[in-house]
């Protein structure tokens, strides 16, 4: 959270992997050599490179890692970009007209305390395991948050850029293009950040419950095959692809506002 | 231009548009005939599965009985966030060497969807209390030690060093100096937790639990009767806002009485 300054630059890399490398020295001696914690239940690093290797490799739960992977980053930028496409539309559209406003606001109420994690069995009652129920889910959990954000992002503009925006006729495509869009566009993004966690951990959370392939399958099929080294692979994926997809979304962010100082 | 306010009549007039043409769209949708009222129920037989389940038990429980042992899970996973996240964000931004210690280990783990914990939960701690609360912990605890370690991080040195040189001892300086200075953030940080940590209660009810809403709507699932899952959604839905409008009321009478 902090960066340190003053020391040279190689102190802190260096210091960081000296005290990894020797917490994973220390983990390996504790639970494979001495036993002292279960292995079973606190896998060791060893135990999850070799998880890693036989997935990259071999393949485990119907597939190898990049498979999985795949899989589940497809699905969800599909569902991602649809959910938000609609939910940024909706959201301007509710920012911008007082009256989709209040014809919107009361089916927006119901949908919004229901938490994504609890449209899994709904989806699954309507579609089934497959491919369907998982854009539903994602669909839901990437929807609400995107709405949420253009709408205030649309209101939280500042009242003499409107007056100004007047002043100068904009009207139409160009009153969209050059003073909603633009002027929502960090509140967008925000909730554009929101809304790729929640699909991503609702993904997850529905291959988990059920799924053909896909990381969530991999924590599945590690949890019913008591195999903690995959686990910590799964969920390491997990965290990775996450990240990587989050630092994406920034690098858009950056693109799309080059007039805003990195914050 | 920015659209005036509409009058509160046409506002009103128009909701109802919005609510009834919802209502409306759904129930005719439902009545159709193309699918079955198993597949697709009225807004009304929700209610009334709503009800029956709140009278008739339902996989072992009432609906107000599976809320409770939801309710006692959501309050071990966030008490614990909180007893765990708010010292220790106060110590680490008390101490640098705690700071440099756990921000790393903290950084990685949290990339972690809190539903990913879900095999270890059941592997360490089973599937009946211990499990669902590790995956409550697991999306309360990050909003509360960020908000705690940023809230404390902010508190202005002068008035610890002044409570220092008057003789306050470490322990004093922080409990009765930074944390209370700390309060408001705080709580805006438990408020976010409290929303996380009831969603993911829900994801770890539906993998890991017997009992509880989502095993409700797990086997309402099963059972494939969606009036069921609906059901339990609005209940869900229900006490996530009654949780929410809780700790905003709690944090309004601060900010209050801070005056911020």
């Amino acid at each position: 959270m902090s960066a340190a300054a003053g020391p040279p630059w190689w102190r802190l890399p260096l210091t960081t992997a000296l005290a990894l490398a020797g917490v994973l020295l220390a983990w390996q001696l504790l639970t494979a050599s001495w036993g002292v914690i279960s292995p079973a239940r606190f896998p060791p690093p060893l135990e999850v490179y070799g998880a890693l290797r036989q997935i990259v490799i071999d393949g485990y739960s119907n597939g190898r890692l990049h498979d999985h992977v795949l899989r589940s980053v497809v699905l969800v930028t599909m569902g991602f970009v649809v959910a938000s496409t609609a939910g940024v539309a909706l959201g301007l559209a509710m920012g911008a007209s007082r009256v989709v406003e209040a014809v919107a606001n009361p089916v927006f109420l119901l949908l919004r305390p229901i938490p994504p994690l609890a449209w899994i069995p709904l989806a699954i009652v309507w579609l089934g395991l497959g491919d369907a129920a998982k854009m539903m889910v994602i669909f839901m959990a990437a929807f609400v948050p995107s709405v949420i954000n253009s709408y205030t992002g649309v209101r939280q503009i500042e009242r003499p850029i409107f007056e100004a925006a007047a002043m100068l006729d904009a009207r139409g495509v160009r009153y969209w293009r050059e003073v909603l869009v633009p002027g929502a566009l960090p509140s967008i993004f925000t909730g554009l950040r929101l809304s790729l966690q929640a699909s991503w951990t609702t993904l997850v959370a529905a291959e988990l419950v059920g799924a053909i392939a896909g990381l969530g399958t991999i924590l599945n099929q590690a949890a019913q095959d008591i195999y903690p080294g995959m686990i910590v692979v799964g969920m390491a994926s997990v965290a990775v692809c996450g990240w990587i997809m989050t630092q994406g979304l920034g690098w858009i962010e950056r693109r799309a506002m080059p007039w805003r100082v990195v914050h | 231009m920015l659209q005036p306010r509409l009058a509160t009549n046409r506002w009103l007039q128009l909701s109802a548009v919005g609510a009834f043409g919802f209502l409306a769209v759904w129930t005719t949708a439902a009545l159709s005939g193309l699918t079955s009222r198993d597949f697709l129920p009225t807004p009304w037989d929700v209610l009334q599965r709503f009800v029956h389940l709140a009278r008739e038990p339902f996989s072992g429980a009432t609906l107000g009985m599976h809320l409770l042992s939801s309710l006692q899970r959501f309050g071990m996973g966030f008490g614990l966030a909180a007893l765990v996240g708010v010292p220790l964000g106060l110590l680490m931004a008390r101490f640098r060497w705690l700071d440099r210690l756990v921000t790393p280990a903290f950084e990685a783990v949290r990339f972690v969807a809190p539903i990913a914990w879900v095999p270890f939960a059941a592997l360490w701690f089973g599937t009946g209390i211990g499990g669902p609360v590790l995956i409550i912990f697991m999306g309360a605890f990050p909003p509360v030690l960020i908000n705690t370690y940023r809230g404390a991080r902010q508190v202005d040195l002068k008035y610890i060093e002044a409570a220092q040189m008057l003789g306050a001892s470490h322990w004093r300086a922080m409990t009765q100096v930074m944390l209370p200075a700390t309060v408001p953030s705080i709580v805006a940080g438990l408020r976010i937790s409290a929303g996380l940590g009831w969603q993911s209660l829900v994801g770890a009810e539906l993998i890991v639990a017997s009992s509880g809403v989502g095993y409700l709507m797990v086997k309402g699932q099963a059972a494939i009767s969606t009036a069921t899952v609906m059901s339990g959604m609005l209940a869900i839905g229900v006490v996530g806002v009654i949780i929410d409008a809780a700790l905003r009321r709690v944090q309004h009478t601060i900010e209050t009485r801070r005056g911020l």
